[in-house]
């Protein structure tokens, strides 16, 4: 559906996009993750043809974007950052002009506007001007703006910042909703949200892609499996340490604290797929430690996004 | 080269959405009127030519303040973005923008009709001047407001975008006055470069192709200029 070839944007001599490729397959949801200033919103700048990229290439159904600008930004809906509208304009007014703008027939113009402000929920607002409306709402008409052409593609920038978290756990719903039948690529500095709504994650940093995949195999790749924390009185440290480390399946042990009246709590790094909790709890069973807290955690999306996003400076 | 009309039509509305389209006509009518009328009985002639030697000065400050937020205010605010992500090329949305600023300008004048219809009543009136006039002064405003557009796509700050435009519009305007200053080597050049001369032949009824052309190859340099500088943009 997309494809992106060495994809590179240059601001002066600050290189913001470094030789990105990616394919897009049809009816993904993509999101793109990364820390601020990593190059997300200038590669979503340059997919929906707003500037040229200093070099690279950018095909969408097999037409360049360099080539047909305006055929592919007829396919496109995109919501850029804090969806910057006319604030005099009245909802219905400003949808209708994108309609127009779109070359919707006048036929069809209505239609399509009440198909979408049931979609986005907008009929209560349709009247008011666009400068009134709140982040959410304003969000929302954004959503419509970028529906409006019925695009295979859409793009999105940042559809949930600034929400509060009920606007936000509806908006994913909407975005979820659309990518059923359309591609949706969408860019993001929440990590939860991202694996909350995306078939595919691609993260960026420093203008260069340093994962791209699934979010289970990002994290597996990235080398770290589960860990286990573990709660027991009635131990010491050392010895506990000792009658862990010898189980299959547990890499190492550490401390995590120990307090005043003799409980410690460690945790138990494991290789990728082993998971020993049966052998851990059998373990603790032969001795006389008293099990207070036991757990097992997946390494978390931060740590991961942390490591990837902090390897690549160095 | 489609979707013009579609902005044309949004640009003007725009106007008359906000309160600037009705402050800024009546600041025309009032200023046009009073300076016009005031000597008008003192002539004791039923002729527009005041009201026609007045325009050029009045537009050099009203036309900048009509166009200077056409593109200023997109790109402070961003909808330059959501703008161009639509399927428009780059000429709908300089032309666009040109014909709604032009179309306002026409509007400013609608209500000075009443001017040559009242003064018809007092004296006969040579209607061939008046036409003139008009045509004139939308050529005028043409040149003007693709001037404006053109300082307004240079900034992102409206009073920046207002100065440059109104300085290029006076500098043409009283151009003409200032020829002494002038060698005279480039004098013809100079004397042709200025709005003055060409605009006064057309308001006197004299409609010659070489004022025409004038005024058709600043709208197009200025238009064209625009177009540039929103490519540079990118």
């Amino acid at each position: 559906m997309i494809h992106v070839d060495k994809l590179t944007k240059f601001y002066g001599d600050f290189c913001a996009v470094d030789h990105i490729s990616l394919d897009v397959r049809k009816g993904e949801i993509i999101g793109l993750l990364g820390p601020n200033g990593a190059g997300k919103t200038t590669t979503l700048k340059m997919l929906t043809g707003f500037f040229p990229p200093t070099d690279g290439e950018i095909r969408v159904m097999d037409r360049s974007i360099s080539e047909n600008p305006l055929e592919i930004k007829q396919m496109m809906g995109y919501l850029p950052e804090s969806s910057p509208f006319y604030k005099d304009m009245l909802v219905y007014d400003y949808l209708m002009y994108v309609a127009r703008m779109r070359g919707i027939p006048s036929s069809e113009r209505h239609a399509r506007l009440k198909y979408l402000s049931g979609l986005c929920s907008l009929s209560a607002i349709m009247h008011k001007s666009i400068g009134d409306l709140s982040k959410g709402l304003n969000q929302r008409v954004g959503l419509a703006h970028a529906m409006m052409g019925d695009p295979e593609i859409l793009v999105l920038d940042e559809p949930t910042q600034g929400l509060d978290p009920n606007q936000i756990v509806e908006i994913r719903g909407l975005i979820k909703k659309i990518g059923q039948e359309k591609t949706v690529i969408f860019s993001t500095h929440i990590l939860s949200e991202a694996e909350a709504t995306c078939d595919r994650v691609v993260i960026i940093n420093q203008g260069k892609i340093v994962a791209d995949g699934k979010m289970e195999d990002i994290r597996e790749n990235a080398g770290k499996g589960a860990v286990l924390h573990i709660t027991i009185a009635n131990a010491e440290f050392e010895s506990a340490r000792l009658k862990l480390e010898s189980i299959d399946g547990v890499a190492s042990v550490s401390l995590v604290e120990k307090t005043d009246d003799g409980l410690i709590s460690v945790t138990l790094d494991c290789p990728n797929d082993a998971d020993p909790r049966e052998a851990v709890y059998l373990k603790i069973k032969s001795t006389d430690w008293i099990l207070l807290n036991f757990n097992r955690k997946k390494e978390a999306l931060e740590s991961v996004f942390h490591d990837l996003t902090r390897n690549s400076v160095n | 080269m489609r979707q013009f009309p579609h902005i044309l039509k949004k640009e003007f509305a725009d106007y008359f959405v906000s309160p600037i389209a009705y402050i800024v006509i009546a600041i025309f009518l009032i200023v046009t009127g009073w300076f016009f009328f005031s000597t008008f009985f003192l002539y004791n002639q039923a002729s527009m030519r005041n009201f026609f030697t007045l325009l050029p000065i009045i537009f050099s400050f009203v036309i900048p303040a009509v166009c200077m937020r056409l593109f200023s205010e997109e790109t402070h605010q961003g909808s330059y973005e959501l703008l161009m992500t639509l399927p428009v090329t780059h000429a709908d949305v300089v032309i666009g923008k040109f014909s709604a600023a032009v179309v306002f300008c026409c509007a400013m004048l609608i209500p000075t009709l009443a001017y040559p219809a009242s003064i018809s009543f007092l004296g006969s009136m040579d209607w061939g001047p008046v036409i003139g006039g008009y045509i004139g002064a939308i050529l005028l405003a043409g040149a003007f407001s693709a001037i404006s557009l053109f300082a307004s796509s240079l900034t992102d700050n409206q009073i920046i975008a207002f100065i440059i435009g109104a300085a290029v519009c006076i500098t043409l305007t009283l151009i003409n006055q200032m020829l002494f200053f002038v060698p005279s080597v480039v004098l013809s050049v100079i004397s042709y470069i200025g709005t003055g001369v060409h605009f006064e032949n057309i308001s006197k009824g004299i409609i010659d192709s070489r004022d025409i052309v004038y005024f058709a190859s600043v709208i197009f340099i200025f238009l064209y200029g625009t177009y540039i500088s929103l490519l540079y943009k990118e």
